[in-house]
Order: structure tokens, then sequence, then C-alpha cells
């Protein structure tokens, strides 16, 4: 799988979009992330491993204290793709403002 | 003017796209512009040619239109309409071609504010197995995940 689809299938998970938002408060461990959610530790590890995966989150080297830290970069690219949308309607709003004006301004203008 | 016209996008709940955008134009003539196949080809695709080929503006009536890129590319989208208020909005299903099946549905709703025009575009997506399969597709129609993901994004900065 490429990288954006691992990014994309990481964050499907409610749970695991929670995670990042903490994790964008600061570093933390497996236990205080765990500490909001109803589920088992286990199923948290589980959930971090698929963001360590994509790259979302990296983790601490020292085996007792590994806390996880998020990274942006992979963000970065979900948020290019979907600048890519925005520009597909903003190409199309704009044009529809030039149309808007040139039907106000008389039909003199429309030919260019 | 100096005025920036910009399009605000915003996700609400799991479903839903919701894009704003305001315009210098009498409220009247921007529902003319959105009712009208000749006022469509002008500017719905983006500067492209476009061709409307079925544009039966009532409720029930279907709506077609064939965008032409550059070189020669076609992108088909099509949908029907389902609610008519004059003046105030415009609700219909959008589909592009290229993805068949995958139905959104759009509510436009136009109002008349601070001497413009602004337009509240609502998009809602069928289903989440309908929502991963276009993700599985491809890029064009994933535009609801990657808002998704973008929102993520912005929590995690926030």
């Amino acid at each position: 799988m490429d990288r954006l689809s691992l990014v994309f299938a990481a964050l499907a998970d409610p749970t695991r979009r929670a995670i990042l938002a903490r994790l964008a408060d600061g570093e933390a461990t497996v236990n205080q992330l765990a500490e909001p959610f109803p589920i088992s530790l286990q199923a948290v590890s589980k959930h971090l491993k698929v963001l360590e995966q994509a790259g979302l989150i990296t983790r601490g080297r020292d085996a007792q204290w590994r806390p996880c830290r998020l990274e942006a970069a992979p963000l970065r690219d979900i948020s290019a793709w979907a600048d890519q949308y925005r520009r597909f309607w903003d190409e199309r709003y704009d044009r529809l403002d030039d149309y808007l004006r040139t039907l106000q301004t008389g039909p003199t203008a429309e030919e260019k | 003017m100096g005025e920036t016209k910009t399009l605000d996008v915003k996700l609400q709940g799991d479903l839903e796209i919701v894009m704003t955008r305001s315009f210098d134009a009498p409220l009247a003539l921007v529902w003319e512009v959105h009712t009208k196949a000749e006022h469509l080809k002008k500017w719905w695709a983006r500067g492209h040619e476009a061709d409307v080929t079925e544009f039966d503006f009532r409720p029930g009536g279907k709506w077609r239109i064939v965008e032409h890129g550059d070189s020669g590319e076609e992108w088909a989208f099509r949908g029907e309409v389902r609610e008519i208020v004059p003046m105030e909005l415009i609700v219909q299903t959008f589909e592009w071609e290229g993805l068949p099946g995958h139905i959104s549905v759009e509510r436009l709703v136009f109002e008349h504010k601070d001497g413009k025009t602004t337009l509240t575009g609502t998009s809602t997506f069928a289903d989440k197995e309908d929502r991963d399969g276009m993700v599985a597709s491809g890029m064009e129609g994933g535009a609801n995940e990657s808002y998704q993901a973008l929102d993520a994004y912005l929590k995690t900065l926030a």
C-alpha cells in the first residue's frame, strides 16, 4: 500500500484520530493515551502500531518509557491532497465570479 | 477593492462537506446562472469548455454536464433535481460518471447578505461503505475522506 493509503487507513478510525489529537499537545505514554478510552491497553497498543506504520507517530527508544510523538509530515500530504479538491471548487467559483461580472457590465466584456 | 474571495470549506459530522462563498452580484442573478443551461456552460466547468447535455430544472428533472479538459479529457457529471425553492434553495444529486453509483446530495442555499450573495453548499455522502469505496477507487472520489483526514489534521494542530 502506498503511504497516502496507509495514512488514510490510519485516520479512518476515530480512536486513532483522538490519539493524534492528544499527541498534538505533547508526547505521551501508552498508559496516558489509554486513559480516556473505554478500551484495553492492548487495543490502544494496536492502534499505536497502525499509526506508527503510517508514519504518523514515532516512539521513544527507552523500553520502560516509550513516549509516543506526533509526526506531522504525512498529515501535510493529506492536507495537500485535500487542497486539490478545494482548488477544483475555487476555480469553478472564480469562473462564476468572472461570469457574473460580465453579465452585470454588459455583453461587450464577454469576448476575450 | 482588494477584497479576497475565498471559499470556506468545513466538515460537518461524518458525512458532510460545507462550502461557502460570496459573490458581488444580486441574488436574482446568481440564482439565474445556476438555473439555466446557457449560463451553466459558461462557468460550471472551471473555465473549460462544457456541454450541458441535459438540464431539466424541475423536481425530478435530470441534469448532465460534460467538462472538456485542455488535452481532450472529458469529465461528465450528472444528477437529479430534487427540490427547488425559487431564489432560496436547490437540492440535487451529484455523481461523477467516472465513479458511477457514488452519489452525493448537494444542498445549495442562496442568501442575500451584506450587499452580497452568499452560496452555501452542503454535500452529503451516502454512507461509510460508499465512502470507503470511493477512497479505494481513487483520489477524485475520495474528497469526503480527504476532508475527514484534514479535519483530523486541523484538530491535531488546534
